[in-house]
């Protein structure tokens, strides 16, 4: 069971790497869907099924969809990429990345001094998350429901548009009476 | 041991049956649709035809594999192959008969449903890759379709659950036993199967690769074995959504008793799937932003209804 984790940790750290690095925008996205899935997977090892196939669900396959509909519409070409490897050069990100490797050692120091945490794994079903949110966390669901209902009046008042009409017979006006 | 080589066993079974059937519906398609418009369709090569199957394969194989120099090669390739992944990963969870299933999932309703949903990058993908405004518009539309099918897709089969009080399919089955969740469940059936064609971009809901506006939609570009990757892909869903409104809806494997489970199932699948067709055979077309409109107007609200009588339901018969 470990070495399963720590290839799906692996894939999900090389893929996320890749999300940083690509040049061309699509691809960068396509490695996060990567990295969305191998990050499900873990989730599914840590004994949370239901949590992994949300995380595919919404994140892998309706928010990232949007992301490339959009990045699809933009039409961004070779010059976009061209731009990107123009941004994305040592000296720009050499210096975060030696602090945050310095803070990667430390880590990696902590976790090599401290004692093989043992993980006693539980699985938890669909049955006990819908338990849990609708008992001791309703407070956070409607809350959230709210959140997401202002968000749905919005767009509803930025997609309106005046139905246009483009055929003068079509006109439901009273001057054509 | 033993376990791990049933499981290989049931996985090849199932994967050697289910792409011989998605090839030979090809051959049905074009017969049966044949028959309703009072024609022959294919009737020369074998018996009835049948071998039609084997030259359009002879035929794809031989053709030229042409990537266009214009279009993203990787992404191009990738996309046709993802449309296959996703639609036989979600036959891993439909129980055909007991003991005929090869993961029953405590979560399988949802994986199927997240399996439909990356299906989406097959399209959208493909669409992107070729670089040609058809296949973009054609992108599009199926983005943009297949992510609001989802949602009725998803809502329609809460009632179900409510109803069985489990994501795994064999328990849903096994509790159809006294009646089928048609009975329970007529909205619920009627909203998944209308969106489960849309999720197939099935005709009439073809949206994405609609002929004679869009040239073929998102795979325009495509030639050889990577466009019949697509339509095997499509004759995979037809399957796919049968097989799961036959589980969901009408019992799965339940059914007369002289009849062994496995067939029993299959027949009802078959029904589904001449039903796919026939609707081909006399549906036209609607407009595009007709279809987003009867989605998130009528399709949306009669779910939700569903979902709200059942769960009342479900409470007072509980109490």
């Amino acid at each position: 069971m470990d070495s399963v984790f720590y290839i799906a940790a692996f894939v999900t750290v090389i893929s996320t790497i890749m999300v940083i690095t690509r040049h061309n925008p699509v691809h960068a996205l396509l490695y996060l869907v990567i990295s969305l899935l191998s990050l499900s997977m873990i989730f599914f090892l840590l004994g949370a099924p239901f949590a992994a196939l949300l995380e595919i669900i919404i994140y892998a396959g309706a928010i990232m969809v949007l992301f490339i509909f959009v990045i699809m519409l933009l039409n961004l070409g070779k010059e976009t990429a061209k731009q990107e490897k123009e941004w994305l050069k040592p000296k720009v990100w050499i210096g975060p990345a030696i602090l945050s490797a310095i803070l990667f050692a430390e880590l990696f120091y902590l976790i090599a001094i401290a004692h093989a945490a043992s993980y006693n794994l539980q699985t938890v079903n669909p049955k006990a998350v819908a338990l849990s949110l609708f008992r001791p966390y309703l407070i956070g669901v409607e809350l959230a429901a709210m959140l997401l209902m202002a968000g749905v009046v919005g767009a509803a008042h930025i997609g309106q548009h005046k139905k246009m009409v483009l055929h003068r017979f079509l006109k439901e006006e009273d001057d054509t009476l | 041991m033993s376990t791990v080589l049933y499981y290989i066993l049931m996985i090849v079974i199932v994967l050697f049956t289910l792409t011989t059937i998605a090839a030979w519906l090809i051959w049905l398609e074009r017969r049966v649709l044949a028959l309703w418009q009072d024609r022959y369709g294919p009737n020369r090569a074998g018996p009835f035809g049948l071998l039609i199957v084997v030259a359009d394969t002879i035929k794809l194989f031989f053709k030229e594999d042409w990537i266009p120099p214009f279009a993203d090669k990787t992404i191009f390739v990738i996309a046709p192959a993802v449309i296959g992944a996703t639609v036989l990963m979600s036959f891993v969870i439909i129980p055909y008969a007991p003991g005929i299933l090869i993961a029953d999932l405590n979560i399988g309703l949802l994986f199927f449903l997240a399996m439909s949903s990356l299906g989406v990058y097959s399209i959208v993908l493909g669409g992107w890759a070729s670089n040609n405004k058809y296949s973009l518009l054609g992108a599009l539309r199926g983005a943009s379709q297949m992510i609001s099918y989802e949602v009725f897709m998803g809502l329609s089969l809460m009632g179900v659950v409510m109803f069985s009080g489990s994501f795994r399919l064999t328990d849903i089955v096994l509790a159809q036993k006294g009646y089928w969740f048609i009975v329970t469940q007529p909205a619920g059936f009627v909203v998944f199967l209308i969106a489960g064609i849309a999720e197939t971009h099935r005709l009439p809901f073809d949206i994405p690769e609609a002929e004679s506006e869009l040239v073929a939609g998102f795979h325009s570009e495509y030639s050889g074995m990577k466009f019949g990757m697509f339509f095997i892909g499509e004759y995979l869903g037809i399957t796919l959504i049968s097989a799961m409104v036959v589980t969901l809806f009408f019992g799965g494997w339940l059914g007369p008793a002289f009849l062994p489970p496995l067939l029993c199932f299959i027949l009802k699948t078959f029904v589904f799937i001449l039903f796919f067709i026939l609707l081909r055979a006399s549906l036209p077309r609607p407009r595009y932003d007709q279809l987003m409109e009867y989605g998130w107007k009528i399709l949306l609200p009669v779910a939700l209804l569903n979902l709200l009588i059942t769960g009342a339901i479900v409470l007072m018969m509980n109490k």
